[in-house]
């Protein structure tokens, strides 16, 4: 489970690698709430598109950032979610909230599977 | 009916065998030539019950998980995953989406999870003896003999 920084003016993109479970999440949650706090980010974008497998654990830590953005002022995108990823997150309820970056139809990834 | 094949494992709540149970079932259900989103569904289910194991079963030591899995001619895979752990006091309870006892970064989606991705999931459960979660999902068989 590996995490990549790509820091914007006004973003920070989060890309996971990968498979996030139970067992990665926890220190892929700090480095990333960490990278937040120092860069004092106001939207961060959550990168999902490299990640090869995803359980809810992935979602506790999308709900996470979530209400960690808020509290901070700032927002959270998620992108690059395959079907799957989008259905537990519709389970969480979690299609309501502003958080979703629908895929173009012409850029869709190669590495989705 | 009886399987067609059967394996069996038992491993420590380590965090760390949360891929290893995963990659084993996936590797076993292999037999039955599962499509890729299938076998997805069963490795996405099969993390969700073993990681309840770990963080719930056995919140603050280290305990077996046994894991059986069956395959039987129909397409029909069976897991099984059992602990001796401290057990759930309400089953119905913690099979509520949302439900968690887990803390802020658990979603509470573990059962639904489950039962989204597979066609049968079972929970028994004996507070202070330990957790049996049973879960079934059927393979869409292929013609033989397609490349």
């Amino acid at each position: 489970m590996q995490v990549e920084f790509n820091a914007d003016t006004d973003q920070l993109t989060a890309s996971l690698l990968g498979e996030l479970d139970h067992h990665g999440a926890g220190e892929i949650r700090e480095r990333i709430d960490s990278v937040i706090l120092q860069q004092h980010c106001r939207h961060l974008v959550l990168d999902l598109s490299r990640l090869g497998f995803m359980d809810s654990s992935g979602i506790g830590l999308i709900m996470g950032r979530y209400r960690l953005m808020l509290s901070l002022g700032g927002q959270l995108t998620v992108t690059g979610m395959t079907p799957r990823m989008e259905k537990m997150l519709r389970m969480a309820g979690l299609e309501k909230l502003p958080i979703w970056e629908k895929q173009e139809k012409e850029n869709a990834h190669e590495t989705n599977q | 009916m009886k399987p067609i094949n059967e394996m069996k494992l038992t491993f420590l709540s380590r965090s760390a065998n949360e891929s290893f149970a995963r990659a084993a079932v996936a590797a076993f259900a292999a037999q039955l030539d599962p499509a890729v989103d299938e076998l997805a569904d069963l490795r996405t289910a099969i993390s969700e019950a073993v990681t309840n194991a770990i963080v719930h079963a056995y919140p603050h030591e280290l305990g077996n998980i046994f894991l059986t899995v069956q395959l039987y001619e129909n397409g029909c895979i069976t897991v099984r995953v059992r602990d001796r752990g401290q057990g759930i006091e309400d089953v119905s309870k913690a099979m509520e989406p949302l439900y968690t006892t887990g803390g802020e970064d658990r979603s509470g989606l573990g059962f639904s999870v489950m039962q989204s991705f597979m066609d049968k999931v079972r929970v028994r459960s004996i507070p202070g003896k330990g957790t049996t979660v049973t879960m079934e999902k059927y393979i869409s068989l292929r013609v033989k003999g397609r490349s």
